[in-house]
């Protein structure tokens, strides 16, 4: 029956949906770096679903699916313009990412990492790197759901994944330097 | 150069993204490897650290209860509003049970004195309309010993203008009670004498005389028990003979 059936359907994405409302939130702050506009992409990115919900495909990752549409809807946004103003036309296909070396100890570094550090660092990324990192680093998302939610082939989530983390290694290092006087200059730019 | 080669792969490794047959080559390697073990344990803890400072903002919960809101399957109805139309809907419910419940009441009201006046009448017409001819009330009292489950009195009737005919058993809804006729002037009247508990109904007395299927009848409930007096004699007669049995009572 097709009213029963209707509403059956919005059951279930009020059920999908409502659990990842905070890592949503989460993300969508780090995004615009502003709670009032977190909030209005949270409410329209749950909008936008809940509308396209019937052409959601059961059985493929709902999770990413959200995560498509609230970074889409970033995206289109004011603040999201202006972003992508500034993403350079980079190529994927970077060369072999260099080592960590481990003359200096990194465990120590990170032993010592302060907490509001990495959060300045991470916030001072460009926001194609801080939106991948943050994907797999806090919302563990694999490389195919990463793929899905930022409409990427696998092997630029990879690449763009591993310049996303040397950059922030290089952020992180010399304000870690200054506070424990380790010295070391192990990443090129 | 061992190193170098597997160094690159390690975010992979990390990330769980690595074929299984590379991984356990990997760990082979890292668990032999001070260097690239030291590498790994340094990303380890760095994707932790990245885990915890990414986890930073939180929505309030009335943002929360509004987002819900929005994408609630149906519009949730006010509380009061939800407490008004239930209310509306029991009063219409008590309303529409208590009409029922009064209709059926009446009915069966309706069908008891259709009962009486029955037995009045059926009596009357027999060939022998009771069972215990007497006039005298000490006569009639005792042969209902043993036939029914309670004792009642009987009025006195001297300077009356009715006289006892007699008595007989009889039944309403399957309780045996006492059926008392007499007769005033022209007129029979029955007297019935019920246990009210027995009857398994609430009655409303009226002590005066009602008119009851072209019949006066009076109703009562005394010690227990439940008299009807009916009759085609007038209201006045039938209230009479009701005063006599209260008083006898």
């Amino acid at each position: 029956m097709n009213v029963s059936g209707a509403d059956l359907q919005l059951d279930s994405f009020e059920d999908l949906a409502m659990p990842l409302f905070d890592q949503l939130y989460n993300f969508a702050h780090w995004l615009t770096r502003n709670r009032e506009e977190a909030e209005d992409l949270v409410q329209e990115t749950y909008a936008k679903a809940l509308k396209g919900f019937g052409s959601f495909r059961l059985g493929s990752n709902f999770r990413a699916w959200m995560y498509r549409i609230l970074r889409n809807t970033f995206l289109t946004s004011r603040t999201g313009l202006k972003v992508t103003m500034t993403v350079p036309l980079d190529a994927e296909e970077d060369g072999p990412e260099l080592a960590v070396e481990h003359d200096t100890p990194e465990t120590l570094l990170l032993e010592r990492l302060n907490h509001d550090v990495l959060q300045n660092a991470i916030d001072d990324l460009p926001v194609y790197f801080r939106e991948i990192l943050l994907l797999c680093e806090v919302e563990e998302m694999s490389y195919q759901e990463i793929s899905e939610a930022l409409s990427l082939p696998i092997g630029t989530v990879m690449s763009r994944l591993s310049r996303a983390r040397r950059s922030l290694r290089n952020r992180v290092q010399p304000r870690l330097q200054e506070t424990t006087g380790v010295r070391g200059s192990r990443e090129q730019p | 150069m061992i190193c170098e080669s597997w160094k690159t792969k390690l975010d992979v490794y990390l990330d769980g993204e690595m074929p299984s047959e590379e991984t356990r080559a990997l760990d082979i390697h890292v668990h032999s490897c001070p260097s690239c073990a030291a590498d790994v344990l340094g990303r380890v803890q760095m994707k932790r650290s990245i885990q915890a400072a990414g986890k930073r903002f939180a929505p309030t919960s009335e943002f929360r209860r509004r987002v819900r809101m929005s994408i609630a399957q149906k519009p949730h109805r006010s509380f009061g509003l939800t407490w008004t139309l239930a209310a509306a809907l029991s009063l219409v419910v008590v309303a529409s049970s208590l009409s029922t419940y009064m209709g059926i009441q009446r009915t069966r009201g309706e069908q008891a004195y259709s009962e009486i006046a029955d037995q009045h009448v059926a009596a009357l017409a027999g060939s022998s309309p009771v069972d215990v001819v007497s006039t005298d009330r000490h006569t009639v009292k005792p042969w209902f010993q043993g036939k029914i489950p309670f004792a009642f009195d009987l009025p006195e009737l001297q300077n009356s203008d009715f006289s006892l005919l007699g008595g007989r058993m009889t039944y309403l809804g399957q309780t045996p009670g006492a059926h008392l006729i007499y007769a005033v002037r022209k007129h029979e009247i029955s007297v019935f004498v019920f246990q009210e508990a027995a009857l398994g109904r609430r009655w409303s007395d009226s002590f005066t005389a009602q008119k009851k299927l072209s019949f006066n009848v009076a109703t009562w409930s005394q010690a227990g028990l439940r008299y009807f007096v009916i009759g085609d004699a007038s209201a006045v007669d039938i209230d009479s003979l009701a005063r006599l049995f209260k008083a006898a009572s």
